[in-house]
């Protein structure tokens, strides 16, 4: 569903990542761990065509993602969950959700709601429908994000961060919804700090250290059994 | 002959009201142009201060320069005095759409400017994610959102025009201040009743446009709080 060929990236002098090489299956769900800085969020960003790689290739669906085709490739392909939530603010919960499947898809707006509909229940937030953001709570507020990501039925969900800008108290019902979405057969990508969350619901957990892929196992194995030091490393600091 | 606002000056006022009428008609034609011609500029050059390509930055940092630092009644005159030795004669209300609105056009490109950059990258990140492009995200998610917060400065924009119009007067432009000025040169030398009339009726147009502005903008912000109540009931377990 998605591979990276030796994708590079720098920002100017500073190598963000460094000749990635990943294959990722259809329904296959991933999580990337790695300091800040390590590049996995950039990495994340490559694939939605957020940022572009420096030198290497990226392909969806055996498609290349080029300059000229990835607004297409996007739309058709991926959707997105930020660390900040990124719901746009003069538009209601419902409206959050229907504006690309109405707008891009072309889908009618009773369609486009019934969607809607669907997944504010699934991610169980159907009496916020006509609330805007910022009446929300931040844990309501990535739900919400969820459901506009899921409402455009794309094949790859991507994450960025999902609950490090939560309130502690609010991180669980977002992984509640997540676990949850886990169960489907969606492609996953997650970025994230909850090792919990990567042991029970990826079936590959990716290790990035300072732009470079260093560690790649199921997560039994990975973190029972890391085989790299520096893997070692920073488990033994976040795992007590 | 009495003070500058004895009762006979105000009686003479009163009998040619209508001159001020027109005067007035006048300047919310050109005011209405001007206003007219300045968003429209302003948004074009707004949107290219903020593009990737240099070019068009460069273009729009020219034209805002170059408006907002030289004096709107230099530009007038030249319109006025010096472009009709390269054969360009135009007709006085026209001089002031066109001196006014490419004056506040440059106002009004600065306040797009910052509006648009005042809006969070994420709200780009989430417009490019979900696969909208460049000209859909600036129409469905950024400007939308710009608006709210360009709206006072644009207010100010537009009652600094109103008022700027005012400056057709030099070049015999038929707008209310030309009125008021030469009905009291011209005879009636009731200068005091003229000016103080003609601020007055300024002032009612410049002031419903401040509370128009100050009433959407509340409403605006008051927006979050409204709550409409129609929620379907929830589909079957299972959902």
């Amino acid at each position: 569903m998605i591979r990276l060929n030796g994708v590079c990236k720098s920002f100017g002098n500073l190598e963000v990542l460094r000749d990635i090489d990943l294959h990722v299956a259809e329904g296959e769900k991933i999580t990337i761990i790695g300091p800040s800085g390590s590049g996995k969020s950039t990495l994340i960003r490559c694939i939605n065509a957020l940022e572009r790689p420096t030198t290497g290739e990226i392909f969806l669906n055996g498609e290349p993602l080029l300059a000229s085709n990835h607004t297409q490739m996007v739309r058709m392909y991926c959707a997105m969950v930020f660390q900040q939530f990124n719901l746009y603010p003069h538009l209601t919960a419902l409206q959050n959700i229907t504006l690309a499947p109405v707008k891009l898809q072309k889908k009618g707006r009773a369609e486009a709601e019934e969607i809607a509909w669907h997944y504010l229940d699934v991610v169980g937030l159907r009496e916020k429908a006509h609330v805007y953001p910022s009446t929300l709570s931040g844990g309501q507020q990535q739900r919400i994000a969820i459901a506009r990501a899921l409402a455009t039925r794309q094949k790859i969900l991507l994450f960025d961060e999902p609950t490090s800008a939560l309130d502690p108290e609010m991180v669980q019902e977002v992984l509640d919804v997540m676990i949850r979405l886990s169960q489907e057969f969606i492609t996953m990508i997650v970025v994230t700090h909850e090792m919990g969350f990567a042991k029970q619901v990826a079936d590959r957990v990716i290790f990035l250290d300072n732009g470079v892929l260093v560690e790649e196992a199921p997560p039994g194995e990975f973190f029972a059994n890391p085989k790299n030091e520096r893997t070692r490393a920073f488990l033994s600091k976040i795992l007590h | 002959m009495g003070g500058p606002f004895s009762f006979r000056r105000w009686a003479r006022l009163f009998a040619d009201y209508s001159i001020f009428l027109e005067g007035m008609g006048i300047t919310l034609l050109v005011a209405a142009a001007a206003l007219g011609l300045a968003l429209v500029l302003g948004i074009i050059f707004g949107l290219f201060s903020t593009s990737s390509l240099r070019p068009l930055r460069s273009l729009s940092r020219v034209y805002v320069e170059f408006f907002q630092n030289t004096p709107l009644v230099i530009q007038i005159f030249f319109i006025y005095n010096a472009l009709p030795y390269v054969g360009i004669r135009m007709p006085e209300l026209l001089i002031g759409v066109l001196g006014v609105g490419v004056y506040h056009g440059a106002y009004v490109a600065e306040v797009v400017r910052a509006g648009i950059t005042s809006i969070p990258r994420g709200q780009w990140d989430a417009a490019r994610s979900q696969g909208f492009s460049y000209v859909q995200a600036m129409r469905h998610i950024i400007l939308p959102q710009t608006i709210t917060i360009v709206l006072p400065p644009l207010g100010n924009q537009a009652v600094n025009l109103i008022k700027n119009t005012s400056i057709l007067a030099l070049i015999a432009g038929g707008d209310l201040m030309y009125r008021a000025d030469s009905w009291a040169a011209n005879g009636t030398l009731s200068y005091g009743p003229a000016y103080a009339v003609t601020g007055v009726l300024y002032f009612l147009m410049c002031f419903p446009l401040v509370k128009w502005v100050r009433k959407h903008e509340l409403r605006i912000k008051n927006r979050d709080a409204r709550a409409p109540a129609d929620i379907p009931p929830a589909e079957k377990a299972g959902a």
